[in-house]
Parts: C-alpha cells; sequence; structure tokens
C-alpha cells in the first residue's frame, strides 16, 4: 500500500486482470470496482444532529482457477488505496485450497463498453441546496406550533465498473436517496411519518411532506382506544413495501427446494404455479421501470444460496416472481437454476406490485371502508415463523379509525402478527400503484412501488402502549 | 510467502493524524477528532457440507469530525494521501457550517481528561482473521458432518463470521490511542422435515458471539462438541413436541435467550440520545424518560444492570471509546430503580452531565460516532445463588426458554414478543418435555417486575450480538450482554400457529 492515492477505477480493474493474467495458474478472474460519494443530514428535536460526506471505493476481486473436477474460486475485497495485486493473490491462494464451486457457469461474454474508462459521478452537501433552508423553515414553523421535527436526507451516487477476463467492461452510474420527515406533538402522543425515494432530490418538497403530516396529526385530535383482534386495515403504499418486502427475501429457489421456507412444497419441490391471491396481483422487478429504473446487469463480490460469482455480467430485464396472483419464479443462479431445471432469476434491485386495471386512490380505499384502521406506518418487523412467513411488528406513527369511509381519529398503536402472503390472499380491494418508501426496509430496497390495500382479518395480536 | 499487509499495518495512521489535526487547529476548531481505521470482515458460510459463500473484506478509512463555530460537520474517505485526509478538514467544517445555520443551539461536547497515549487489545490469541479459509471450511465441514450423520437431519446450514478492527484514535487534546479487537460468531442450523405433517422445524446452535480469537472455535470458552452432538436429539424432539397452549405461564429464561431481551428493554431503552428524543425518526424514543432517571420502578428488587465497557471478551470493551473517553463500567439499573443512562458526550454536556461514561462508537472507518450500546449486563444472584435444577423445582406450571430466535419490540421499547430455539414444558417442578409454537409477549416494566427469582454465578453467561443496528445511516455494532438464569412469573404465551390463522 505504498501509493495512498486513489487509481482511476477503469485503470483498478485492468491491473487486477493483469495481475491474474500473469499468474501461472490458469483460469479465470473478475474484478468490480465500486466508487461511491455519500452525503447525509439528519436532525431531530428541530434540529440538526449528524452530517456529512463519505467517500468510499471498493473492490472486489473474484479468481477463478480450473481444478480437477470443475473450477473453484476465491475471493478479496478491500477499500480505498489496497493494492489489487494483493487481493488477486490472496483470493488465488483460497480459490487454490477450494474444491470446486457448485455454482460454477460460464462466465458472460461481452465486450467493453465505450463509456468503461469515464470517471465516476459524485455528490456532497450541495444536493441539499435547496432542502437546507426550506427544511429551516420547517423547524421554525414547528417550533411556534409545538411539535417536534425529526429525519434523514441521504444521497448517494455510485459507479460500478465491472470487468473479466474474458473482454467484459461495464460502467454502470447510479443515483439515488431518501427523505423521510416525522412529526410529533403532545410529547410525542400524536405522530406522523413521511418517506419518499428519490434520484437527486429535485422532486422532494418539504412542504409537501409536511402538509400531509399536519393532516394526520390533526385527524389525531381524537382518540380511540380499541383492543387487540382481527380488523379490516387500509395500508397505503409505503406500509404494503414493508411487508412485500419480506415476500420478496423469502423467494430463495435452493431455500425453498430444500423444504424451509412459505414457498416450500409440503412433500417435496416448491410452491411455483400455485395461487397466492384470488385477484391477478403481478410482483416484478424490472431495471427500466418508469421513475424506479434500477441498474441492468448483476455484479456480486461473492456468491450466496441463490447468486452467484460466476452470473456477474448478466443481462437484467423486467421478471415476474407473482403474475396473474400465482407464484412465477423464484431466485436461481444459473447453476442452480438448470440443475432445477427453472428460469434464471437474479435479483432486481426494485420491486414492484401492480394490479392491472386499479386506478383507486388510497383516499378512495377508506371511502369504501365501512370499519377498519388506517395503518399507515409499520415498524420493527421480523420474521416469527418461516412455514408461514408469519411476520411480527408494530404499528408507529399513526393509526387511525375509519368508520362509514371516513376517517375519524387516532388509535392506539398494536403488535400484529401477520403473514404477507395471507394479506395478498386476504386483499378485497386494491388501489393504483405509485412509488412507495418502506420505513422499515428502505435502506437496502429504496425503489418499491406498491398499491394502497385493504385487507380483511389483519391480526393485532395485542395493543402496545408506546406512542 | 508472507502476505502483503493489507490493515492498518500498512498505513502511516500517526502521521496522517497529525497533519490532519494541524489543519484542524489551524481553522479554529474547538474540537476535532481524527480516526484512521481498518476493519476486516470475513464470513464463511457451508450448505450442507459444502462451501456456498465466502467473502473477505478489509475496510480501510479516515474519519474526521470537527466543532466549530457551536456546530458539528463530519467527513470520511478512503482516500489515505495526505493531502485528501487534509482536505477533510474543510469539508467537514463545510457540513457544520452548512447544518449549523439549522441548528436551533450551540454543540458542545461533556469535557474529558486527557489520556496520552493509549494502547489497548481485546487479548485473542489467535486473530480469526488470518486463520486462512480452506481451515475454516474443514473446521465447519467436520462439524456438518457431526450433525447431518444424526437421525433425521434433512439440512445443516453452518457459518462463521470474524471481524478484526484496529483503530488508531488522535484528537485536539492530546489524547490518542491504537487498539485492537476481534470478535466472531460461529452457527450451525439443522433443519428436519416433517414427513407426517408437511411442515419442518429447525434448531440452531445457541453458542454466543464473543470477543475471542479462533481458539474460541477450538473449545475454549464454549463446548461445541457437546453441543453439536446433542443437536439432533432437540431437533428430533421439538418435531415431535406438542403444540403450546396459549395462557399464562412462570418462564424460566436461559441466558442464551435472556440476553437478548435485556438487550431490547434495557439496552436500547437506557440510551439517552433516545430518552432526549435523538433517534425518533428511526429507532424510537424510550418509556424510560429523563425526568424518570433516580425514580422509575423498572423492575422487581432484585433487579442490579450495569453498562460496561471493561467486560472481558465483551464485543463492546474497549479502551478508549471513539470520543476519546476512558471506557468505564456504571449502573442503569439498581435494586429494580432507573439510576443511569448509557451517553456519549454531547448528551452527556446536553443534561448537564461532568462527564461521558464512553459510550461513542462509529462501526466503520467512514461513519461519525454515535452513542452505542456498552455490554449491558444483569447481574446474578449475590453469594451461592440457585442453580437451574433448583430453579426449575420451584415452578408447579411453567416453561424453560432455550436460545433466541425471532424478537421485536416496539419504539418506546414496551410491548415485546420473542421466540427461542427451544421451549421445555415444566409441571410441578421437573421438565416435562418439548413444546412447540411458543412466543413469549410482554411489556418491559410488567416483565421485569414480574422477575421473581436469580440463578447464581455458576448460570452467568456472556451472550450478545455481532448485528446491533442503529443511527442513520445504519451502523452494525457488536455487543455483549451477562446473565444468569432467571424466573419470570406469569407471562403470556402465545402459539404462533394461531396467531398466523392456522390450526
Amino acid at each position: 500500500m505504498s501509493d495512498l492515492r486513489l487509481a482511476a477505477a477503469d485503470e483498478v480493474v485492468e491491473r487486477g486482470l493483469a495481475a491474474a493474467k500473469s499468474s501461472r495458474r490458469s483460469g479465470a478472474c473478475i474484478v468490480i470496482v465500486s466508487d461511491s460519494y455519500d452525503a447525509d443530514v439528519r436532525f431531530a428535536n428541530n434540529t440538526t444532529t449528524t452530517n456529512g460526506v463519505r467517500r468510499d471505493r471498493s473492490i472486489d476481486v473474484v479468481r477463478i482457477l480450473d481444478v480437477p473436477g470443475g473450477r473453484a474460486v476465491g475471493v478479496a475485497s478491500g477499500s480505498g488505496p489496497i493494492d489489487v495485486a494483493t487481493l488477486v493473490a490472496a483470493a488465488e491462494a483460497d480459490a487454490a485450497e477450494a474444491s470446486p464451486a457448485d455454482d460454477e457457469a460460464e462466465l458472460i461474454g461481452g465486450d467493453a463498453a465505450a463509456d468503461f474508462s469515464e470517471p465516476p459521478i459524485s455528490t456532497d452537501l450541495s444536493i441539499y441546496s435547496s432542502l437546507l433552508p426550506d427544511l429551516g423553515d420547517a423547524f421554525a414553523r414547528a417550533r411556534a406550533s409545538d411539535t417536534m421535527l425529526s429525519g434523514f436526507a441521504t444521497h448517494e451516487a455510485a459507479t460500478i465498473y465491472l470487468g473479466s477476463s474474458n473482454g467484459l467492461r461495464r460502467r454502470i452510474a447510479d443515483r439515488s436517496g431518501t427523505f423521510e420527515l416525522v412529526a410529533r406533538a403532545d410529547g410525542g402522543a400524536r405522530s406522523a411519518w413521511a418517506g419518499t425515494g428519490t434520484r437527486d432530490f429535485a422532486d422532494v418538497a418539504v412542504l409537501d411532506l409536511e402538509a400531509r403530516l399536519n393532516e394526520r396529526l390533526s385527524w389525531a385530535t381524537r382518540r380511540h382506544d380499541l383492543s387487540a383482534g382481527r380488523y379490516e386495515v387500509i395500508l397505503p403504499p409505503d406500509a404494503v413495501a414493508d411487508l412485500v418486502a419480506e415476500i420478496y427475501f423469502a423467494m430463495g429457489g435452493l431455500d425453498a427446494e430444500d423444504g424451509g421456507t412459505v414457498f416450500s412444497k409440503p412433500g417435496g419441490g416448491t410452491r411455483v404455479g400455485d395461487r397466492l391471491s384470488e385477484l391477478p396481483f403481478r410482483l416484478s422487478g424490472d431495471p427500466s421501470a418508469s421513475g424506479l429504473s434500477c441498474p441492468d446487469l448483476l455484479w456480486t463480490g461473492h456468491s450466496s444460496s441463490d447468486v452467484s460469482v460466476f452470473d456477474n455480467g448478466s443481462q437484467l430485464a423486467d421478471t415476474a416472481w407473482i403474475e396473474d396472483g400465482r407464484l412465477d419464479r423464484l431466485q436461481y443462479h444459473r447453476a442452480g437454476a438448470q440443475r432445477s431445471g427453472v428460469p434464471f432469476a437474479p435479483p432486481i434491485d426494485n420491486l414492484l406490485l401492480d394490479l392491472p386495471g386499479a386506478t383507486a386512490s388510497l383516499d378512495e380505499l377508506v371511502t369504501r371502508c365501512e370499519r377498519g384502521l388506517l395503518l399507515t406506518c409499520l415498524w420493527y418487523i421480523r420474521e416469527v415463523d418461516p412455514a408461514t412467513l408469519l411476520l411480527t411488528g408494530l404499528t408507529r406513527d399513526g393509526v387511525y379509525l375509519v368508520e362509514h369511509g371516513e376517517v375519524v381519529g387516532a388509535v392506539n398503536n398494536f403488535r400484529f402478527n401477520q403473514s404477507p402472503v395471507d394479506l395478498l390472499r386476504d386483499t378485497i380491494e386494491a388501489g393504483v400503484s405509485e412509488r412507495a418508501l418502506s420505513r422499515e426496509w428502505g435502506e437496502w430496497m429504496e425503489r418499491t412501488r406498491m398499491p394502497s390495500l385493504r385487507v380483511a382479518d389483519f391480526n393485532m395480536s395485542s395493543v402496545s402502549p408506546a406512542n | 510467502m508472507p502476505e502483503e499487509p493489507r490493515g492498518l499495518d500498512a498505513i502511516a495512521s500517526k502521521s496522517i493524524a497529525e497533519a490532519v489535526l494541524a489543519r484542524a487547529s489551524e481553522v479554529g476548531a474547538s474540537n476535532a477528532e481524527v480516526r484512521v481505521e481498518s476493519r476486516r470482515r470475513q464470513y464463511v458460510g457451508l450448505r450442507d457440507g459444502a462451501l456456498e459463500t465466502s467473502a473477505d473484506d478489509t475496510a480501510v478509512g479516515v474519519a474526521f469530525r470537527v466543532v466549530k463555530d457551536g456546530a458539528i460537520g463530519f467527513a470520511a474517505t478512503v482516500d489515505l494521501s495526505v493531502d485528501a485526509c487534509v482536505a477533510l478538514v474543510d469539508t467537514a467544517v463545510d457540513a457544520a457550517r452548512r447544518t449549523g445555520a439549522l441548528a436551533s443551539a450551540p454543540i458542545a461536547l461533556a469535557p474529558e481528561p486527557v489520556h496520552g497515549d493509549q494502547t489497548w487489545n481485546g487479548g485473542e490469541r489467535i486473530d480469526p482473521t488470518g486463520v486462512s479459509l480452506a481451515e475454516k471450511v474443514a473446521l465447519l465441514a467436520a462439524w456438518s458432518g457431526v450433525v447431518s450423520a444424526q437421525a433425521g437431519i434433512d439440512h445443516v446450514q453452518a457459518s462463521v463470521s470474524a471481524t478484526a478492527e484496529d483503530k488508531y484514535y488522535a484528537d485536539l487534546s492530546g489524547t490518542t490511542a491504537r487498539q485492537h479487537r476481534v470478535w466472531l460468531h460461529p452457527s450451525v442450523e439443522a433443519l428436519s422435515l416433517d414427513q407426517a405433517g408437511g411442515g419442518f422445524e429447525t434448531m440452531r446452535t445457541v453458542a454466543p458471539p464473543v470477543g475471542r480469537g479462533w481458539e474460541y472455535l477450538l473449545g475454549e470458552g464454549w463446548d461445541f462438541d457437546a453441543e453439536l452432538a446433542a443437536l439432533g436429539g432437540h431437533l428430533a424432539e421439538k418435531l415431535r413436541a406438542k403444540s403450546i397452549t396459549p395462557g399464562r405461564y412462570d418462564l424460566i429464561v436461559d441466558p442464551t435467550n435472556l440476553w437478548l431481551t435485556i438487550h431490547e428493554s434495557i439496552g436500547h431503552a437506557t440510551e439517552l440520545d433516545r430518552a432526549l428524543g435523538y433517534e425518533a425518526a428511526y429507532a424510537g424514543t424510550s418509556f424510560a424518560t429523563f425526568d424518570q432517571l433516580g425514580s422509575l420502578r423498572y423492575g422487581s428488587e432484585i433487579m442490579n444492570v450495569t453498562g460496561d465497557r471493561t467486560t472481558p471478551f465483551g464485543m463492546a470493551s474497549i479502551g478508549i471509546d471513539d470520543e476519546g473517553v476512558a471506557a468505564q463500567s456504571f449502573d442503569i439499573v439498581r435494586d429494580g430503580v432507573l439510576v443511569g443512562y448509557q451517553l456519549d458526550r454531547k448528551i452527556a454536556a446536553e443534561v448537564g452531565f461532568a462527564r461521558s461514561n464512553g459510550c461513542a462508537y462509529a462501526s466503520s472507518p467512514l461513519m461519525t460516532p454515535i452513542q452505542r450500546m456498552a455490554n449491558v449486563s444483569l447481574e446474578a444472584a449475590p453469594g451461592d445463588g440457585p442453580g437451574l435444577d433448583e430453579l426449575i423445582s420451584g415452578v408447579e406450571h411453567g416453561i424453560y426458554v432455550v436460545g433466541d430466535k425471532s424478537w421485536s419490540i416496539d419504539m418506546q421499547r414496551y410491548n415485546f414478543q420473542f421466540t427461542g430455539q427451544r421451549f421445555f414444558l415444566i409441571e410441578h417442578g421437573k421438565l416435562a418435555g418439548q413444546v412447540r409454537d411458543v412466543a413469549y409477549q410482554a411489556t418491559t416494566t410488567e416483565f421485569w417486575g414480574s422477575l421473581s427469582r436469580l440463578g447464581g454465578s455458576q448460570t452467568y453467561l456472556l451472550g450478545g450480538a455481532v448485528n446491533c443496528g442503529k443511527g442513520q445511516p445504519g451502523q452494525t455494532a457488536p455487543v455483549s450482554h451477562g446473565c444468569p438464569v432467571a424466573v419470570f412469573d406469569g407471562v403470556s404465551i402465545l402459539n404462533t400457529r394461531s396467531e398466523a390463522g392456522r390450526s
């Protein structure tokens, strides 16, 4: 690490591949360099708290060696000015002692993309030059009305450089960010949350979010204490994203074949083809989704049960996980898909739930509810039983009673025990899908599009005294 | 061929820190801290005895935090050239200026004595990140083989994660600290299909993650051979067990489960930044509000809880924290009453405390320090306290809970629900076999108020987690929690099958 300066990312890729090529061992090599810049503003109690910028550079080396019986893999990763040749040597040493990999497949071929040697994109705190003054004004209004605002703005610019020993060179530039705002009044007795994903903060209006929160705080001036039990509920798109993300996380093909998930078929095999809902829901990932586009190329520094280093560089396209209300496919890497006789299905960085033809807004769903709960926000969601995908979690920052099609006041919080798979089954009505931010999982899955749902028999297991 | 140095050894950390602090002095910072860090993280996972996932990542970087003109700013980079590191000062000052304009009051940090040049080492004998992948795979494959050979086992997953953290800290006041520690977490989980019922059950090892080296996996501090030999039998019994009848039961909670209840219902609830509302947007607040310090009845009179950053092999143990504060041990609950909080320097100053108790931590080279959890532990019964058998003999109708599994708690740390690896029915003072589909649910003060008996020191175990999350952007920290076996009277037990609407 004698030179502590960062070399250009594309040069690091070439240097790593050259180091592997000069080895006396025959095989292949993949080098992935990720250059990223992050800018964060955090605030609470109407004041800014921890704020700053981060500049990262990570390098993943995948070394593949021809060994008797197949191909063995070693991986090594590092950040900063680490010498890529050091990583290549470490990965090669691991590969030399490894057994043939179970996920072996032909490396993806290709040529060098024209933009491969372009510099990385970047961001800094200037991305918030209009947000910060607006936020300052919001703090002033909040102080004047005995309300506490808290929240977080984060923006990342990341550029991935992927190269392999068979000539593939790809560059992927991706900007993403989120903004979250929480308002608490009466010592937290009334509270509301709003959040949104964004590419560049040009579409984030503090005033709009503030108005949405103020409307909900005003709903909470009347309070109803309800007991545990099964309720009809209305979930806005953000809360639907919290629950539907868990369905996606349970879509490992190999785990299902092993018999240990909600998508395992009793007696063997998987539930692909099973009807999950009478409504023709479509759950998908699509790199070209309008307003929610995401990288259309797979990259990974290590293998797992359904994702393989051998698949680096695979093109991603619109993929249905649930189609017409039926489980359509599970996640597989190419080797696993071939063994199981199913389509290759790599992960995609967005998640879209749509009910074809649905047009209703959240407000219209409320209008058609005779008596139920509007759950604006869910929290601390964890799997209780993988066999049913039973989840537990809490309502938070805004539960409202709906009677005769109108919000009539706020309700105490609940702990729920509910399977999201049953949620699709028990949906009475779904609205039009729109961009949503899961409060629970948004940090890892920022790009989601979800409908509002009206659902029967949602299990509120106990009352939570928290607010 | 010796391996090229990958971590902090390869970096002139002292000269980088001096150059950065010199610039901080020039610009008139009132406080400035620089951290030069390396964090090597490894993960090895086997499915049915074959390697499925390996990862080996060494992150290095320089982090800088400044307080200037009453505002706080942060900047970090992996570009370790001296000019890039020095430039962090101006970037952080710019962040302080931009965001300080919105601040409601100037920021101050509680004072801390200057500690000079410190070194600290967690005391492992074998750095686990220096053990070859082949050796790790061989050990996990052998463990998998032991378990898969047992009757009725259909699948086995085995993994170990290992981390080595090296921090060089320096601040404007003159404290420097060079610190090294490791932690690791082994896990083996077996799955059996229920051929008759069509479902499945799993059983995972309860060996805790620890701040020890590779010697832990070789048997120093835990008997892995004994635990693995018994795993299949436990799972077979669970598969045959009858489903629990919901209701109120006395619970005997093993330390392998209770550490997590302590973590969620005491550890997070007594973080003062949460209690003051600084985590309201994300992790949440706390029912244990600051006005109740010294008066809140947290639990029964036998409940004594400490926060400790000096616990041997504790995963939150350190010499000097990431704000230059010396590690300490302090009371949180004494005789059932809330008497203390976990602090960092900003929060301590805000409430007028003379000093932080040293709970600032940044989870990676590029993160800003925030208040994180000390090793929060429940004291065992004093003197010759009872053992497990004696505690069981005193329970008429109850459940003995072993190992953690699912967990969830609300944003004020009141209402929680936990499951476990295995649950044994207790009838008339005797274990009466496993039951399944069990979850326990309670409110924090009600639960700790029902604490009726504590096991003696012979039942005490240091458990913990390597994945405690807090903050935005999210930071993941390791932490340990010690506790004895403990008895809780009349706790609400749910049946997770009926909760899911299944018969």
